[in-house]
């Protein structure tokens, strides 16, 4: 595949019903058309009920509209926004396990730990698990310090991914649920409202 | 397919036991599952239903030995028949067709259908058996996880377990199906939840979910925006699909085209919304449609779609696909607009709502000069095309006299139900219709297999048209076994098979693209009207020209079921055609 150029990371953020079988409704639209998700996170959103997604994916704008529209048009979806890594507060949570007796003896280790921000979860006798948050690059330099010291074990979550220009949804939904909507909520967002121009 | 039962039959009785036993007494068991079932098809004012009973969905099947006076259940002969024909019923009816199937292969037989049904957007509403909700995922006799193998080609779907959320899931399934852009919802019904006792309250049927906006807000600014491109434009040209008809804005349409003049072109979806001899209806669109929609979509200074998807049979090739007009697109669906083309104006909205409000915003012109360009057109594929096909001279017959001669017969009333291939070119683009709803075919999906069955399905909606199926010999072999449902329900269905002794189409290709290596498209019948006789269905066979108008009228005039079986050329081609990766400017008309 040749390399775009204007490809890069977008955060789509999903509010949806809690419904079994959702999930595979939304990856099937990115499986389709062959796009990896790099990224899936579901959780619950700041109303009781309502589930969020934050997937990550790399794409140009023009396939991440086109796919936040097909998301958003599953029935059980309310609302599909997406963001460039700008445009939002992202954090993924790492977990480091390695040998207790290196940390113990080494106290090189322990200095790269403090400066790399880690926080010891588990001490035991033979194995330590320490936990860093932060962006891809930092969780990754971490494993790049710890691999000379018997890194045994190393796992990352998903993203979780907070929009800075986003008022929450609470209101949205009061909207949603009204029979009649007002055209905030019945016209769609891609609307961009700024040039009047139809993005989707 | 095998029917066996599983070994382990719950009782109703034992279910009820079950139930909590500090249950009030107003919300005492009144109904089983199945029973609610049929009362809600009832309620959502269904009247035929085309299934195939089997061991997941008996419980069903013995609550409609109850209603069969109130349900017209129509015993198809494959489920595939089944969607199919509620896909006929759909389309020529406009009500949502309704299917029965059982679990396992009864559930993934409806597939095809149901990507059918999606991609052309028939509302359906197919209810599958399921087993027992304890042995899901336990590799039970006829499991099948219909759910998830379904999902990509509904619109919607869900598995029910209890019996108590059947009224909610149907009314949810009805309102979803036919409400904006419709399309084809699966519902699947464990059995325990068919034969569970419950407390079946009035049935509300469903008119608002939170999470789903079929209708959107109008908005009057897009619509100042395209009514000044259209009021200033010099060359405007109209094409519509299917949304005209699923809108039911045939009339608002017509209003629409009549004041502003412009010419109009339809995808095959869309036939029928004008009727064809209307002065302003300049012809199809696409890879074999008409030669001036085609090369004068790269000549309009303003092109308005309406209810289209510009699939891309319709654009070939996309980067060359009217560059040099600006797009205004009228779609009820979000994301067809700006999915192939740049919009200049989108108008997001029912296009029943949408067209009188545009209607009222344009001029009245006539645009003149710019009709005679397409006339222009067509007398030239008159001359190059159509005259041989409509009214050849060579000794063998052509599937556009039997068109030709059909439209003499019937004057554009029947409901013309088509396959997929040469013939289904041939009949959407020579027959002629006076009303909308009249041209059922596999658009989006091009499912062979697909005529006979919705040929059944299409009379059961529209009982008081003819109904006539053209099929061509390579599909009609794929569901033949549907003459059993014709045979048992007495449905009057013509049907002719347009005999070319090829897969035709793949033929065409294999000819022009592929240095004619007919690869395995030579494809032998059997003695049609021999097998039709078999299932007590009158047939005859045509082999000359001067038998064809006898043969169609001795068709249209037999009291019932009728196959005719023309013999026609075996190495014609369809013309015009825009080769595959060519732009429609360069469509060649030989």
């Amino acid at each position: 595949m040749s390399h775009q150029p204007d490809r890069q990371e977008y955060n789509i953020t999903a509010y949806t019903e809690n419904q079994v079988g959702l999930l595979n409704r939304i990856a099937i639209i990115f499986s389709r058309r062959k796009i990896n998700i790099e990224s899936l996170n579901v959780s619950p959103s700041e109303i009781e009920g309502i589930h969020r997604f934050n997937i990550v994916i790399t794409e140009t704008e023009d396939v991440v509209s086109k796919l936040a529209g097909q998301i958003e048009k599953q029935v059980e979806v309310l609302k599909v926004y997406y963001n460039t890594n700008a445009d939002v507060i992202w954090q993924e949570m790492a977990l480091y396990k390695v040998p207790t007796d290196v940390i113990a003896e080494k106290a090189s280790v322990e200095r790269l730990l403090r400066e790399n921000g880690a926080r010891a979860v588990v001490i035991r006798k033979d194995y330590t698990v320490f936990e860093t948050t932060g962006h891809r690059e930092e969780t990754d330099a971490l494993i790049a310090v710890l691999q000379p010291y018997g890194l045994i074990e190393f796992v990352r979550s998903a993203r979780i991914a907070i929009i800075k220009g986003s008022n929450g949804f609470n209101s949205k939904l009061r909207e949603f649920e009204r029979r009649e909507p007002g055209e905030d909520v019945a016209e769609n967002e891609f609307l961009n409202s700024r040039d009047a121009v139809f993005t989707m | 397919m095998l029917n066996n039962e599983p070994t382990t039959i719950a009782e109703p009785e034992a279910l009820a036991a079950a139930a909590p036993s500090d249950m009030e007494e107003a919300l005492a068991p009144n109904a089983t599952g199945a029973v609610a079932v049929l009362n809600i098809l009832l309620a959502e004012g269904v009247d035929t239903i085309f299934g195939y009973p089997g061991g997941a969905i008996i419980p069903i099947y013995d609550a409609l030995y109850d209603f069969k006076d109130q349900l017209n259940h129509v015993l198809v002969r494959h489920e595939q028949g089944g969607i199919h024909a509620a896909q006929g019923y759909a389309r020529a009816s406009g009500r949502v067709g309704v299917v029965f199937a059982t679990s396992g292969p009864g559930a993934t037989n409806l597939v095809t259908g149901l990507a059918d049904a999606q991609i052309d957007s028939t509302p359906l509403v197919c209810i599958t058996g399921q087993v027992f909700a304890h042995l899901l995922g336990t590799d039970a006799f006829q499991e099948t996880d219909i759910i998830n193998i379904t999902t990509p080609v509904t619109k919607w779907n869900y598995q029910v377990t209890k019996a108590e959320e059947i009224p909610e899931a149907l009314a949810k399934a009805f309102y979803i199906a036919r409400s904006g852009r419709p399309g084809p919802v699966l519902i699947d019904i464990t059995k325990n939840a068919q034969l569970q006792p419950f407390h079946f309250a009035p049935y509300k049927p469903c008119t608002h979910i939170r999470s789903y906006r079929p209708k959107p807000i109008v908005r009057t600014e897009y619509l100042q925006q395209a009514a000044a491109l259209i009021n200033q434009a010099q060359r405007p040209f109209v094409l519509w699909g299917q949304g005209v008809i699923l809108g039911a804005a045939e009339q608002e349409f017509k209003a629409f085209i009549e004041k502003s003049g412009i010419p109009a072109a339809w995808t095959i979806l869309g036939a029928g919304a004008l009727p064809t001899n209307h002065p302003l209806n300049v012809g199809m669109l696409g890879m074999h449609g008409n030669y001036g929609p085609n090369v004068l979509t790269n000549e309009c200074d303003v092109l308005i779609a309406i209810g289209m998807r510009f699939d891309d049979r319709v654009t070939g090739r996309l980067d060359k696909y009217a560059r040099q007009a600006q797009i205004i697109h009228l779609d009820i669906d979000p994301t067809e607009i700006g999915k192939n083309v740049t919009t200049a104006v989108p108008v997001w909205g029912d296009c029943k709502e949408t067209l009188p409000l545009l209607t009222a915003l344009v001029e009245a012109k006539s645009h003149s000069e710019w009709h005679q360009r397409f006339q222009g057109y067509m007398a030239e594929e008159v001359d190059a095309v159509i005259k041989d096909e409509l009214f050849p001279t060579g000794e063998e017959l052509t599937m556009g006299e039997v068109l030709q001669q059909l439209n003499e017969l019937t004057q554009g009333e029947a409901v013309i139900v088509t396959d997929v291939g040469q013939h289904q070119m041939v009949a959407c683009r020579y027959a002629r219709f006076n009303h909308s709803r009249s041209n059922i075919t596999s658009g989006g999906l091009g499912t062979m297999g697909f005529a006979l069955p919705a040929a059944i399905g299409a009379k059961f909606g529209a009982a008081e048209r003819p109904v006539v199926a053209i099929i061509g010999d390579g599909g009609i072999q794929m569901t033949i076994q549907e003459l059993g449902t014709i045979m048992q329900t007495g449905v009057d269905v013509k049907i002719i098979i347009l005999n070319n002794r090829f897969l035709g189409m793949v033929r065409q290709w294999q000819e022009l693209f592929h240095t004619r290596r007919y690869s395995f498209v030579d494809i032998a019948s059997p003695d049609y009207v021999t097998v039709a006789s078999g299932y007590h269905i009158a047939g005859q066979r045509v082999e000359a020209r001067e038998d064809l108008a006898y043969g169609l009228r001795q068709m249209l005039e037999h009291p019932g079921s009728f196959l005719l079986e023309v013999m026609v050329a075996k190495e014609n081609n369809i013309f015009p055609m825009v080769p595959q990766g060519c732009s429609v400017a360069e469509i060649r008309l030989r």
